[in-house]
């Protein structure tokens, strides 16, 4: 499927007058500046001198430049280098697993001669509609299972999503002919064989689709880091880039604390407002380097999605 | 069929679904039994069976809190102003957009304005502190002093944030749902347009008559997804953003911080599963209510 886009120019006598095209082009023109500029003057305070910035505040075009910044996180990259380990570990787990088992669970439910269907559907969409809130939910992982700090807590509260179960169960409904899986039946393939060998390979468009959407949740995700997680050790990208904003946030605004790390033979000189931002951008760097490839595969998804079933 | 007949006829089909229903048990249902600990006096010594009833009790305390009205009225306002927002402005944009002749462009632009919604909250909130940051942010040292305006202290104003707030879900948003209603446009059939300008019908007129009519089976759905969820907010973007900053409370506060700030960072129980199963209930019952309205106006538009 194309992406969708303008096909008004099939009708010439319908055009827009030119004023009111150009006031439409400067207008769209306007508002991309309006996404990029947020992302680019973090850039720039992150390439820009410390003392500039002090001086001269965040500038998208600073009076000196400078990759302390870089220079002062690379120094210690252990921390980065462990929490995107654990990003990409879980980004890549949760979201194979979770295309899986969502998969297994929409093939029965998309199939009208189970005569459970129903139920199990209702089961899944009901989830959409009533939860318990964040106390009982915090207890069960946390007393009943005990995952807290533990790298599955940052997996499993994703893994279903009852919105792209019923995604799947409608492609499945909609797209894999009845005739197929009889005959394929007849042939003798059991239930598990026909949905790898048959349904899997015709429904490779949602399957990417909602990998795709999982991949980010993933990914971006930093409220389970938050509630679930203390140590270090299991931190992402996401949850470090927040605690870089506190901690420097607090070092800088406690100088107590400043002087019992310089007490302790610690240095305290560092280039905390370029730190902060050159964080973000090691943290920024697969998504930017990643969205406009996957930009189109979303608009792609959305528009799978978006049709009602 | 006899539900043994079923079971030994479909049995794959109950292996395949199980770790999916494990799943949901332990995420979803498991948590729905635990709104009882609202009615609980909860401790840890006793556990969540043992520990005594307590009745309405810990209702009785919210709502003597004067956060009960805040947090109730932040979700409700907020929400209803992003659900505004979604709609009319991706719907204006795609309807621009569908009229730029360059279709390079066009694309160009939706790929543009689709970047904020990759970006996660906590990226966001650095993007808007660059901009508001009281000492080096780009509003207090460059836009506010060009203009020959005092600094502001953004993040201890609390009357700006009703306006920041829905300006970056605005920001965050609208290039996913431009993409969804301009899908919806694309799918209308040319003839209507062709037959529109015959009979000389003006651009607007088009608009109006045409195009918002024969979308609004994706108008009403996208609404009716976000209107059952009007007592969940954003909680990224309510926590990450604001900073934390409690002066902001007052117009930043809303149920899902409450409830995360009372029991993670207070360790009130009582209070925070309180608040939450409210929030539970009274969005279960809008989903409800949301649902049948558009059930009867018109039986295809309705979600269930």
């Amino acid at each position: 499927m194309e992406a969708p886009m303008a096909p008004s120019a099939s009708n010439p006598k319908n055009k827009l007058s030119r004023p009111a095209a150009l006031a439409i082009h400067l207008f769209f023109a306007m508002y991309s500046l309006l996404c990029i500029i947020p992302v680019l003057l973090i850039v720039m305070v992150s390439i820009s001198d410390e003392a500039t910035v002090v001086r001269e505040g965040y500038q998208f075009f600073p009076s000196a430049f400078s990759v302390d910044a870089y220079a002062f996180l690379f120094e210690d990259a252990r921390q980065i280098v462990r929490s995107y380990g654990i990003s990409i570990f879980v980004t890549v787990t949760g979201t194979l697993l979770s295309l899986i088992i969502m998969a297994l669970y929409a093939y029965p439910i998309s199939r009208s001669d189970f005569p459970h269907a129903k139920p199990f559907t209702f089961f899944v969409f009901f989830t959409m509609l009533f939860g318990g809130g964040l106390v009982p939910w915090y207890l069960v992982y946390v007393q009943m299972l005990g995952l807290k700090d533990n790298i599955w807590s940052l997996i499993l509260p994703l893994m279903i999503s009852a919105f792209f179960v019923l995604i799947m169960r409608t492609f499945f409904i909609t797209t894999i002919p009845t005739a197929v899986l009889e005959s394929a039946k007849i042939d003798g393939a059991g239930e598990l064989v026909i949905f790898a060998r048959i349904v899997l390979p015709l429904s490779l468009p949602v399957l990417a689709t909602v990998a795709l959407f999982q991949t980010l949740t993933y990914w971006n995700d930093w409220f389970l880091s938050l509630v679930f997680i203390t140590k270090d050790a299991n931190i992402t990208v996401q949850y470090l880039m927040y605690k870089t904003m506190l901690n420097i946030q607090f070092l800088a605004n406690n100088s107590t604390a400043a002087a019992a790390i310089a007490a302790a033979g610690g240095t305290f000189k560092f280039p905390s407002e370029t730190v902060r931002m050159a964080m973000v951008i090691v943290g920024i760097g697969p998504i930017i380097f990643a969205y406009p490839f996957f930009q189109k595969y979303f608009v792609k998804g959305l528009t799978v999605g978006a049709v009602k079933g | 069929m006899a539900t043994l007949q079923i079971l030994r006829k479909y049995w794959m089909f109950y292996v395949m679904m199980l770790p999916a229903i494990v799943i949901l048990l332990v995420n979803n249902y498991i948590p729905m039994f635990g709104i009882l600990i609202a009615f609980k006096n909860i401790n840890y010594a006793d556990g969540f069976l043992g520990s005594p009833w307590s009745g309405l009790r810990n209702f009785e305390y919210l709502f003597k809190t004067k956060d009960a009205w805040i947090i109730t009225r932040n979700t409700l306002l907020y929400n209803a102003g992003f659900i505004a927002l979604n709609l009319i402005v991706p719907l204006a944009f795609a309807i621009m957009l569908n009229e730029m002749r360059s279709r390079f462009m066009a694309k160009l632009h939706q790929t543009i304005m689709f970047l904020p919604y990759f970006l996660s909250m906590v990226v966001i909130s650095y993007l808007a502190f660059a901009f508001m940051s009281d000492e080096h942010g780009f509003l207090n040292k460059t836009v506010l002093p060009m203009l020959g305006m005092e600094q502001i202290k953004w993040y201890f104003t609390k009357e700006v944030w009703p306006y920041v707030l829905p300006l970056v879900n605005t920001w965050k948003w609208v290039g996913y749902y431009t993409v969804i209603y301009m899908a919806a446009i694309i799918g209308i059939d040319e003839e209507y347009y062709e037959a529109a300008t015959i009979d000389g019908a003006s651009k607007w007129k088009q608009i109006t008559s045409i195009t918002i009519p024969l979308i609004m089976p994706v108008i009403v759905i996208m609404t009716l997804l976000q209107i059952g969820r009007i007592f969940n907010a954003d909680f990224g973007l309510f926590f990450q953003v604001p900073r934390e900053s409690g002066v902001l409370f007052p117009v930043t506060n809303v149920i899902d911080t409450y409830v995360y700030r009372t029991f993670l960072t207070v360790g009130d129980i009582g209070l925070s599963s309180a608040a939450g199963l409210l929030q539970s209930v009274v969005g279960f019952a809008l989903v409800f209510l949301s649902n049948w309205v558009v059930r009867r106006i018109n039986k295809d538009n309705a979600l269930f």
